[in-house]
């Protein structure tokens, strides 16, 4: 392992005098600190009143110090620890110069407590404060962020937890809040501004010519009919590894922050991701992660080795170490150019090893909306998965990806991630460590198959269907959608993936959570069914960073998306770009449409996947204003993001 | 009169054959591609919503029968279900759904439908073989779970068929004004929604910033531009020039443009250019485009008419081709046009002179990249003969060094 990232080093060295201007020019490997592991919590504050001191300070990541916004003094934010059935009165202290707020990402307030400047409340001034004052009708696990600007970037965000009055089905013996987050260097404004004026700035994962005439990703015809619809498909997240380190409850991946456990446990984990644009793709090599919760609400217990969180999502995973040894929880950028790390671990002071960053997706054909092209003479376009295709010795990252362990040999706990991705080990003379993959589990195999939509399609007579004719920009397609430079594309075919795992994750090799796999616990509240539906089409431009919902940002449009109070509707999410987006409603839960009738998952915020498709329906029985929006905060910093009005019958209009 | 016609249709034809597929992208040739088209829109919404589905009677057998089985939902039976054992095609239908495609198998699909009741399913009656399936999607995700409550499951929450009724008008209003003051509200309203989307940006780039060592005299050369505003409207600056050390400034220009997006990767311009030489101070109007062509091409064209009414054109186009991450190879072409001839510039009508560049950069950051390489320029035509007139050689090779950047 240790090779191709120092020959990378050497090459990027000897190419350029002056690499400290580089980008990902961090501290050399020998200048990484490496820590013993944090085993700190996070500070917890909680009872009737609460008081929250936002502020601007320095964090340190990795041994190196970082401006940032915290609350109370710290990065996160202080874990808010509520029960189910009290009041709490949350005092704001903005000691900032500039305007901020917060708003508490899942729970049901009333809406001048819902913390959306310009929408809910007119925002918290600086140097004043605001008292938010509300009952908590809800359990489980959630956070709270800054609404405003860019301030979330900079460390704005902490948990919440809240017991259930009741007795919580969970049973567990130990829990740790896991928040998950991506910190820069660059200024928020900064990155925003790379983004806007120069589409692709931070991918270093891009194919390359060298990358083509060495067999790597797709093929020159391929590269040619991408490049005909100017369309990068390596352009997987908008900012990545080079430009931030990925945290795990404030710590950098070489701090090595630990939660401690007694082999035999069953430890909860409850997984939050406050990041700004970063997908995180979970697992703990070793552990199955046995999911009990998602977005603050129970579900069936579901067993899988892997999830995929999208920002503003949570997920509940009990594992149950039986051995006396460290695991890592790897939290891996869904582009593969860096990872969040942590370790579980029975005592303080211990590390396991740490996988190396698997292979980089490829978007398809289908994450631009073109349907399922997978199979019968498709070969060759769904290029995501082939294995052994080589590694691109210039392909940067961030530092985490000098964690993965040089010996193997620990093997089993590790290995069962490595499978695919894992490219850089082919280099090394792996092939002696056969025996070590004996660890891996195959018996999850055949699980997998069954939440594979795309390896089903057998029975699909693929001879009718007529490629001449589709277009990548057919408004008729979208008649809803404002024609305009915004629109790069409509996608013609956009399939429902809820029964994937998330761009990336179809062939790791093991069982990777999706959408399907959730059922709620309870019976859904409201089992009606919606008296309408609307379609709400996710659209953008990469080439100009322009996001928008229906072709319009939120700085064209007054009209707000309108609601009776109390009547349910089905919204169909139409993602006509090749990113995915977590939708997130404000004031509401809804109920995904994935086949579980009445005890369909309820969420907050949502995946849709590049080029897909996903259906819920709603109660709308928040009276008021409420923001609906992208949660990459770029996306909706660029405009991605409505109003949602709800009204009570007769009043409206 | 005939030249000026002709340059003006070449520069036009240009301009309309890059700017054209801006605007819808068709895929046609692209081998190895089948897709169905969506032969019609689905009809997404069935006449329903009446509220007498025995939901709520199914749903108790439901629950018990989901809790015993908890633990494994991907373990469960479906044996309950007659005729749905074929979990493969469940999948199958949800693509169908929501591609709503006109699908020759699905014949076979309503035949292991067969088993569902059908009786008390709106949405699904009148749903005959090959058709689109709205209400078909409801057991699409069921794969993997209980099936054996599936006729009870069927009928109730998120598996039932949406309504059609008519959305509401949007309130006029704004909730949060009852709570609070309303001029506090519609700052607070503006300032939202200037910061999601309505910000304005800027850059300032020069593509070309190099020393050219060349036969006899070196020279520099630069080609940049600048621009702010928001993602639609843009005020752009444009400069181009060159010169011979000790000679001083040979051409230089510049322009101010007001650009406007007309697609998704087209800018159209127009404005003034005022060159200060060669020759007298002259002004131009001008109007021309600027974009991403397909394949990755950066193009710019445009048509400038000087304020003595000669007519002149130009067309540039550039390729990045990364060769590592790091390392990119620029070829660039530049073609000048004239209408007529202008000898005050020592400028031939039609193609008047031509450069050819390689250029091979190394980016420290994406903003900062040294690069070197050599760059052919060659003046054609009566262009040349004024050049050789003057006892200049109509054609330059020189190797260059320079720095792209941007901030």
């Amino acid at each position: 392992m240790q090779h191709p990232y120092s020959r990378r080093q050497f090459i990027r060295g000897s190419a350029v005098v002056g690499g400290s201007l580089a980008l990902s020019s961090y501290f050399p490997a020998w200048a990484q600190p490496v820590s013993a592991g944090i085993t700190t919590p996070l500070p917890t504050v909680s009872g009737n009143d609460i008081t929250l001191r936002i502020a601007r300070q320095t964090m340190m990541i990795d041994g190196r110090s970082s401006p940032a916004i915290g609350i109370n003094g710290t990065v996160p934010a202080p874990l808010i620890r509520l029960r189910e059935g009290q009041n709490v009165r949350l005092n704001v202290v903005n000691d900032l110069a500039e305007d901020s707020s917060i708003h508490w990402h899942g729970l049901l307030v009333p809406p001048q407590f819902d913390g959306v400047p310009g929408v809910s409340f007119p925002g918290i001034k600086g140097r004043s404060s605001y008292l938010y004052e509300f009952p908590v009708r809800q359990n489980g696990t959630y956070w709270y962020h800054s609404h405003s600007g860019l301030q979330e970037q900079l460390g704005h965000y902490g948990p919440i937890v809240i017991d259930p009055a009741g007795e919580d089905p969970v049973k567990y013996d130990r829990e740790h809040v896991i928040v998950l987050s991506d910190h820069s260097q660059i200024s928020p404004e900064g990155i925003f501004r790379r983004m806007k004026v120069d589409p692709g700035h931070f991918n270093f994962q891009r194919q390359t010519l060298a990358g083509l005439l060495a067999g790597r990703d797709q093929t020159q015809k391929e590269r040619f009919d991408w490049g005909k619809m100017r369309m990068d498909p390596t352009d997987v997240s908008d900012a990545t590894g080079p430009a931030y380190t990925y945290l795990v409850n404030g710590h950098g991946p070489f701090d090595n922050w630990t939660a401690l456990f007694t082999p035999g446990q069953r430890v909860r984990l409850r997984v939050i991701n406050a990041s700004a644009m970063t997908t995180f793709n979970v697992r703990i090599p070793g552990l199955r992660l046995t999911i009990v919760q998602a977005d603050g609400q129970n579900v069936m217990p579901v067993e899988v080795e892997e999830f995929q969180i999208g920002v503003a999502e949570t997920y509940d995973a009990i594992v149950t170490p039986m051995e006396d040894k460290a695991f890592t929880l790897v939290g891996e950028a869904v582009d593969r150019s860096g990872m969040a790390r942590a370790t579980l671990a029975p005592r303080a002071g211990m590390a396991a090893e740490v996988p190396p960053l698997r292979k980089r997706p490829i978007a398809t054909m289908k994450d631009m909306g073109m349907g399922d092209m997978s199979m019968g003479g498709m070969q060759g376009m769904d290029m995501s998965g082939g294995a052994m295709r080589g590694v691109d010795l210039t392909a940067e990252k961030n530092p985490s990806a000098k964690l993965a362990s040089t010996a193997m040999a620990a093997g089993a706990a590790a290995m069962p991630g490595m499978d695919h991705g894992a490219m850089p080990m082919d280099h090394s003379g792996m092939t002696a460590d056969g025996g070590a993959m004996a660890g891996v589990d195959h018996g999850t195999m055949p699980a997998q198959s069954g939440s594979m939509p795309g390896m089903d399609h057998g029975s699909m007579d693929m001879g009718s269907m007529d490629m001449g004719s589709m277009k990548m920009r057919d408004f008729s397609k979208a008649p809803q959608v404002k024609k305009g430079p915004g629109v790069q594309t409509i996608s013609p075919m956009p399939m429902d993936r809820t029964g994937e795992p998330g761009q990336g994750l179809e062939d790791v090799g093991h069982k990777v959570l999706t959408y399907r796999d959730l059922m709620a616990l309870e019976r859904n509240p409201d089992v009606r069914a919606p008296s309408r539906s609307i379609d709400i089409h996710l659209t953008g431009n990469m080439e100009r960073f322009m996001w928008s919902f229906d072709g319009e940002k939120m700085s064209d449009v007054h009209e707000p998306i309108p609601f009776i109070e109390g009547e349910r509707v089905r919204v169909n999410l139409i993602n006509d770009s090749m990113m995915g987006h977590p939708i997130h409603i404000h004031g509401h839960f809804f109920e995904l449409v994935t086949g579980h009738g009445d005890r369909a998952p309820r969420k907050h915020t949502v995946i849709v996947q590049p080029g897909g498709k996903v259906t819920w329906d709603f109660t709308a029985d928040a009276v008021g204003d409420w923001a609906f929006h992208c949660h990459l905060l770029y996306h909706m910093h660029a405009g991605m993001m409505r109003v949602v009005s709800v009204r009570p019958k007769g009043e409206a209009a | 009169m005939i030249r000026l016609a002709a340059a003006l249709a070449a520069t036009t034809a240009l301009a309309a054959l890059v700017a054209a597929p801006a605007q819808g992208q068709s895929m046609q040739g692209m081998p190895g591609m089948s897709m169905p088209m969506p032969a019609k829109k689905p009809a997404p919404k069935k006449p329903t919503a009446t509220k007498k589905f025995p939901a709520k009677k199914a749903a108790p057998a439901k629950r018990s029968s989901t809790r015993t089985s908890a633990t494994k939902p991907g373990d469960q039976s479906m044996s309950d279900m007659p005729g749905m054992s074929a979990t493969p095609a469940q999948p199958a239908m949800t693509g169908m759904d929501h591609g709503a495609m006109t699908m020759p198998a699905a014949p076979a699909q309503s035949g292991t439908m067969e088993g569902m009741d059908h009786g008390s399913m709106p949405g699904m009656q009148s749903q005959t073989g090959a058709s689109s399936m709205p209400g078909m999607d409801m057991p699409a995700g069921q794969a993997g779970h209980d099936m054996s409550a599936m006729s009870g499951m069927a009928q109730t929450g998120t598996n039932l068929p949406a309504g059609t009724a008519p959305a509401p008008q949007p309130p006029i209003d704004h909730y949060a004004e009852k709570l609070f003051p309303a001029h506090d509200m519609a700052a607070a309203r503006r300032d939202m929604m200037r910061e999601q989307g309505g910000q304005t940006n800027y850059q300032v780039m020069f593509n070309l910033a190099e020393f050219q060592a060349r036969k006899g005299r070196d020279g520099y050369r630069w080609d940049g531009e600048a621009w702010i505003g928001g993602d639609i409207n843009r005020l752009w600056l444009k400069s181009e020039g060159e010169g011979a050390f000790r000679q001083g400034v040979e051409a230089a220009e510049i322009q101010a443009l007001y650009s406007r997006a007309i697609g998704p990767y087209f800018n159209l311009q127009g404005g003034v250019r005022h060159d200060f030489k060669p020759g007298r101070p002259t002004t131009y109007a001008t109007v021309g485009f600027e974009g991403l062509a397909p394949y990755w091409f950066e193009v710019e064209g445009a048509l400038f008419l000087s304020d003595k009414g000669d007519l002149l054109g130009r067309l540039e186009g550039y390729y990045d081709q990364r060769i590592t991450q790091r390392v990119v190879l620029q070829p660039r072409v530049e073609f000048n046009l004239a209408a007529q001839d202008v000898r005050e510039t020592r400028t031939g009508a039609g193609l008047s002179s031509a450069e050819l560049g390689l250029r091979l950069r190394y980016e420290i950051t994406r903003q900062f990249a040294p690069y070197i390489g050599v760059s052919y320029s060659a003046k054609t035509g009566q262009t040349a003969r004024y050049a050789r007139a003057d006892g200049e050689d109509p054609t330059v090779t020189s190797f260059v060094a320079g720095v792209r950047l941007w901030f």
